[in-house]
């Protein structure tokens, strides 16, 4: 049957799009990459760099959507063409979302390397590389449209809320024996809600690649490790 | 959304034990041209089954095997079992002139007869042998009334039918079918002459007709297949490739072929 494959304007649509999301992608995971190294890092410069950049971000989203809502209305595709379409809608907000995540930690970054630095026995690096992680792995699944990956990526959601909910009990402690520091503290923990929620969104985009590729929806169910 | 039912349970909920078509290996030759292969399908009683495919798959060929419309063209040979409400139509001793009154069909060119609009509805009637004068004024009301024309042309029912515009001319062939109280209606292409409006007016019409009879439709707009049908087909060279749920035909199909085709890859 290859012979009788058409590439039709409906494709070269699809194809724009896919290009569209796939460089967007590459900006959210700069922006949220410059974040963290700003709050790690303690760098002012790089914090306000990001937040400046989340306007260009927004634009590309307004843009992919505009893209996603003509090809709906005009072609009104079927099958695997409207699953395509429909998960990028979704991806896109779910990357917006992941900028907007990026800025907050930007800014609580700016606030904290105003004052001296928490020091806490908390694996804050690894929470960032895990939250970090899930977002490129999620983009992986997109780009080479890998189940296996987004499966994967539902897994290692519940280690990030996990690493969220052990931040919370030290930073309350810390809190109680330092009241002087409850500010700091209030920011850091906000930061490590950010990266919790990060790592729902790349959950987010993950579910919808499966359901791009399966046309399953796996939402609101547990991951089946029998897969 | 796509519903979890599986097909046989989906059918299960739309039949009401009438109007059930069952069909197992149906094969059909035209000479020494196989046109359909070994085709198996049951079709939901009170339900809208569309059947899709590229010109030549064999649709059309086994939408008329259901009222044994090709019995007319010569060096057709016909294998397997087709079952209405249990009854096998293929069987020889069948009356094909009662079973056409139970499976109606309707084209794709409106074609009234050249006689009034009344006189068109009343035909198949008179031909079972209804004289009764007011009888025959009660079905074609009723008739036109379900065809979703009676109110466009009751003040003027003498007038010839040739007068109506396409659209109108189609209900009317369609209230024409109703007349002789079928079970099923088969539908090859009825919109494919008709302007987008009188289209949606016969789509409609399908919608309430779903609650009294079976309605098969073979269609090249794809699109209309997804809105009308709650079940579709998909043939090729002959053979039924898919069978499911419309919903499951077009968001999420199983066979890959089934998939370009919707997706107008593969033409």
């Amino acid at each position: 049957m290859r012979e009788g494959i058409v590439t039709t304007h409906l494709q070269r649509e699809i194809e724009n799009l896919k290009k569209k999301i796939l460089s967007m992608s590459a900006e959210v995971e700069e922006s949220l990459r410059n974040a963290v190294d700003s709050l790690v890092k303690r760098d002012a410069d790089l914090a306000q760099a990001v937040i400046d950049g989340d306007t260009r971000l927004d634009h590309t989203e307004v843009e992919i959507e505009e893209d996603c809502l003509k090809i709906l209305a005009l072609h009104q595709p079927v099958a695997i063409d409207l699953r395509y379409v429909v998960a990028i809608l979704k991806i896109n907000g779910d990357l917006e979302r992941i900028g907007d995540e990026a800025v907050n930690i930007a800014e609580r970054a700016a606030y904290l390397t105003t004052h001296p630095p928490i020091d806490l026995p908390l694996d804050f690096k690894g929470m960032v590389t895990a939250a970090q992680s899930m977002v490129s792995r999620s983009i992986d699944a997109l780009v080479n449209l890998d189940t296996a990956i987004a499966r994967q990526v539902r897994v290692s959601d519940d280690e990030v809320d996990d690493m969220n909910q052990h931040m919370y009990t030290l930073l309350q402690d810390y809190m109680m024996a330092n009241p002087d520091r409850v500010a700091e503290s209030v920011h850091l923990l906000s930061t490590s809600r950010h990266l919790e929620r990060i790592a729902d969104q790349a959950t987010n985009i993950a579910e919808d690649v499966i359901y791009m590729v399966e046309g399953e929806i796996v939402r609101h169910q547990p991951e089946d490790f029998s897969k | 959304m796509v519903t979890e039912t599986a097909p046989e349970e989906a059918m299960d909920a739309a039949n009401g034990n009438s109007g059930l078509i069952s069909i197992s290996g149906l094969s059909l030759y035209y000479g020494s041209f196989q046109a359909l292969r070994g085709i198996g399908i049951d079709m939901a009683g009170r339900a809208i089954t569309a059947l899709i495919g590229p010109s030549g798959c064999g649709k059309s060929t086994f939408l008329r095997c259901l009222n044994r419309m090709n019995d007319l063209i010569p060096g057709v040979r016909v294998e397997g079992r087709i079952t209405l409400d249990g009854v096998d139509i293929l069987d020889p001793a069948i009356d094909v002139v009662e079973l056409r009154k139970r499976v109606g069909m309707v084209f794709q060119q409106p074609n009234p007869f050249p006689k009034s609009i009344f006189d068109n509805v009343a035909y198949g009637p008179r031909i079972h042998g209804v004289t009764n004068r007011a009888e025959l004024e009660d079905i074609v009301e009723e008739s036109l009334v379900r065809a979703a024309l009676w109110t466009e042309v009751k003040d003027d029912l003498r007038k010839s039918a040739m007068t109506l515009s396409g659209g109108q001319q189609q209900r009317l062939c369609i209230a024409r079918v109703l007349a002789v109280k079928p079970e099923v209606v088969l539908m090859d292409e009825p919109c494919s002459a008709l302007d987008p409006i009188s289209t949606l007016r016969i789509e409609e019409l399908m919608q309430t007709l779903k609650n009294d009879y079976t309605i098969v439709i073979v269609t090249h707009n794809m699109q209309q297949a997804a809105r009308v049908s709650d079940f579709t087909g998909f043939f090729l060279t002959g053979e039924l490739i898919e069978f499911d749920q419309s919903t499951v035909i077009f968001t999420r199909p199983k066979d890959k072929r089934t998939e370009d085709y919707v997706t107008g890859r593969f033409g």
